[in-house]
């Protein structure tokens, strides 16, 4: 049963990558980046890893594809002015992508791991420990480099956002409250005494 | 030792930068526009107190964090050099910047954090440390590349140095997949014990993409692409701090992995490193010659020197070693300094970066003049300046490894790029004068004299660099 849906979510992974660099319309690709990212959490599942699922599923197609899908559709890029030179560069393109292809693939069929490299690798399942417990033993504790420097990183992409794209524009007139309340009738209404029958 | 007293033994630069980082941005945030002087200094000050806890720390070896960061000689010596750059750098841009009306606190601020991903690349001892503490330092540093976001040039060179540091980053993460896929561990160490006999073409495969990733950090030929570009395109401060402090940990890593991981299959990876490291030299000295930016020239230089540093790589043994480590320390003295230089070019305000600008720059100042000379001399490695000696240590590695070829190509692509160095001196002595350049601010003079001192005097009295990289290579083995 697991092995047939593992390979349904494969299928359906692969064939909605391919749809997601082959489609012309952009809001198609990222709908079927979106099916792709939903398989992979499948797949995750079938692995056991019910953690990274939920993750992968709440980030990339909570947050992630439906931002892609807004700016996508918000913007008006020009995807077939991007394509252009396409025909002009595919042959190289096509010959060096063939050449790593074919050399990968005498890596993948002739692949052999070290003695001893699952059992290393292996993660073993503890029963009563839920996955995300498990997860939160070792982040905060074996993992405390990692966690710090991935926060510092995401820190950097924070500021470098904000360096790049904020603009404090002069002269916009924005709201202030406390001058707002700190207006009195005294210092705002200027009373003029008109004479009748002389104008202002 | 308990954990938080290593920590605070072997963690200490890292921990000063990480927290007063955090201070900075709070200062930062909170004066807005008006912080970028205090930030500016109090940046420097927090470099300069990593510098002073790393000399007067601890001398003994530690690995922490489960073994994902290792502190011994070797990476207390790169993260000196690491240290000194980004100082420099922010030493010599405050006033580039104010001019620019670039005067940002967030500049600083990136520098530093730019700074604590180099340092912790440079004691990486697994594949994630490694990957984390080059996206750390890649990331800020795309930024910066971008930092004068209204002129076009600036923006081009930061946009492409992140589209080509995302695929040098996707090629090094593969490799890594396939290292872990092959050894089940992620420690250099665990990496290194799984290769006994003759590797699978897996691994082949996996250390060639992982040392094209590292590759395209340093700029070596033929991962180079990116280089003149970036360097041209973004402010010269900038430019600065690309080819001094991110050089200084990228081939830093690069030495730790080929020797703590890869032990085995020297073999292997020295004709990856042979090939770059004559690709580097031969492009460094040739496509240099028809330059007219002093930015590019930089560039091109920045690149043949990286092919020398990898030339006492690929000898492959302690020797080479301490010439990789004593290259990095007066390339960097060299390259501070010429850059030092470039940003005193000032014409009426304006920056200006031609070659032809330094025109006759002996008769409108010429103390200037001798230091830049000097500089260029020990570039080309003209004896006695400390650049000779920094190619002297790496091809001599390389000829006691039996590296003939190797180290006579970089004797011929020395020769050959003294032409060009040796343009600049020509054109600063024999020229007719171009416009005086500006009266420039002291941080720039005091950097340009320090820095030709130190290449004047290095034959004088080389110890104190000879020995710390002595016991760095020591460490490595």
């Amino acid at each position: 049963m697991a092995v047939a849906f593992f390979y349904l979510f494969s299928a359906v992974l692969i064939a909605s990558a391919f749809a997601v660099i082959v489609s012309r319309n952009p809001v198609h690709s990222v709908l079927f980046l979106i099916l792709a990212f939903v398989n992979g959490a499948g797949l995750f599942l079938l692995a056991g890893a019910e953690f990274l699922a939920m993750i992968l599923v709440v980030v990339y197609v909570g947050a992630v594809a439906v931002l892609f899908l807004f700016v996508v559709m918000m913007l008006d890029v020009d995807f077939a002015e991007l394509r252009q030179g396409f025909s002009k560069h595919l042959p190289v393109g096509a010959a060096v992508g063939a050449v790593v292809l074919g050399e990968l693939g005498l890596v993948a069929l002739g692949w052999q791991s070290a003695p001893g490299a699952k059992e290393a690798a292996a993660a073993p399942i503890i029963a009563g420990v839920s996955n995300t417990a498990a997860l939160g033993q070792v982040l905060y504790t074996k993992y405390f480099l990692f966690f710090q420097a991935s926060a510092l990183v995401l820190l950097t992409a924070m500021i470098g956002a904000i360096v790049l794209t904020l603009h404090h524009r002069p002269g916009v007139k924005r709201q202030k409250i406390e001058e707002q309340n700190a207006r009195t009738r005294d210092n705002v209404i200027e009373i003029k005494k008109v004479p009748s029958r002389a104008g202002v | 030792m308990s954990f938080s007293t290593a920590l605070a033994h072997h963690f200490l630069p890292e921990t000063i930068l990480a927290l007063g980082v955090l201070a900075l941005i709070l200062i930062g945030a909170w004066r807005g526009t008006r912080a970028f002087g205090l930030v500016n200094e109090l940046a420097a000050g927090l470099l300069g107190l990593a510098i002073l806890a790393l000399f007067f720390g601890q001398t003994s070896e530690a690995s922490l964090f489960e073994g994902a960061f290792v502190d011994d000689a070797f990476a207390r010596f790169v993260k000196v050099l690491t240290l000194v750059g980004s100082l420099v750098t922010i030493l010599m841009s405050r006033d580039y910047l104010q001019r620019a009306k670039l005067g940002n606190f967030e500049f600083p601020v990136l520098v530093v954090l730019s700074t604590i991903g180099m340092l912790l690349l440079v004691s990486a001892d697994n594949l994630i440390a490694l990957y984390l503490g080059i996206e750390l330092m890649s990331l800020a540093l795309y930024v910066v590349a971008a930092f004068d976001r209204d002129d076009a040039r600036a923006s081009e060179a930061g946009l492409k140095y992140f589209v080509l540091g995302a695929l040098s980053s996707g090629m090094l993460l593969y490799g890594a997949s396939l290292l872990y896929g092959f050894s089940g561990t992620i420690s250099f160490d665990g990496i290194a014990k799984a290769i006994t006999g003759a590797p699978p073409l897996g691994v082949i495969f996996g250390l060639v993409f992982v040392l094209a990733g590292l590759a395209f950090k340093m700029s070596a030929a033929p991962f180079h692409m990116w280089t003149p570009d970036v360097y041209e395109g973004a402010p010269t401060p900038v430019t600065a701090f690309f080819a001094s402090a991110p050089k200084m940990a990228a081939v830093a890593i690069t030495a730790r992995i080929v020797f703590t991981a890869f032990p085995g299959i020297v073999g292997q990876w020295q004709q990856i490193v042979i090939f770059l490291a004559i690709a580097s030299m031969l492009l460094g000295s040739f496509a240099a010659i028809g330059q007219t930016s002093i930015k590019r020239l930089m560039a091109y230089s920045s690149i043949g020197h990286m092919g020398f540093a990898l030339v006492g790589l690929a000898a492959g043994n302690e020797a080479g070693v301490r010439g990789v480590a004593i290259y990095l320390a007066i390339y960097l003295v060299m390259t501070l300094g010429a850059f030092a230089a470039i940003l005193q070019m000032r014409v009426e305000g304006r920056p200006v970066e031609k070659i032809s600008d330094l025109s006759g720059l002996s008769r409108n100042n010429g103390t200037a003049a001798f230091f830049l000379a000097m500089l260029m001399f020990s570039l080309a490695g003209v004896p006695p300046l400390a650049g000779f000696f920094a190619k002297y240590y790496v091809l001599l590695a390389a000829v006691d490894a039996g590296l003939y070829p190797l180290a006579i190509v970089g004797v011929l692509a020395s020769a050959i790029s003294a032409f060009y160095y040796l343009r600049v001196v020509k054109v600063i002595y024999f020229d007719e004068p171009a416009p005086a350049f500006d009266h420039s601010p002291l941080s720039l003079r005091a950097v340009l004299a320090v820095s030709t001192l130190f290449v004047l005097g290095f034959w004088v009295y080389p110890a104190p660099v000879v020995e710390a990289a002595t016991a760095a290579a020591k460490s490595l083995f």
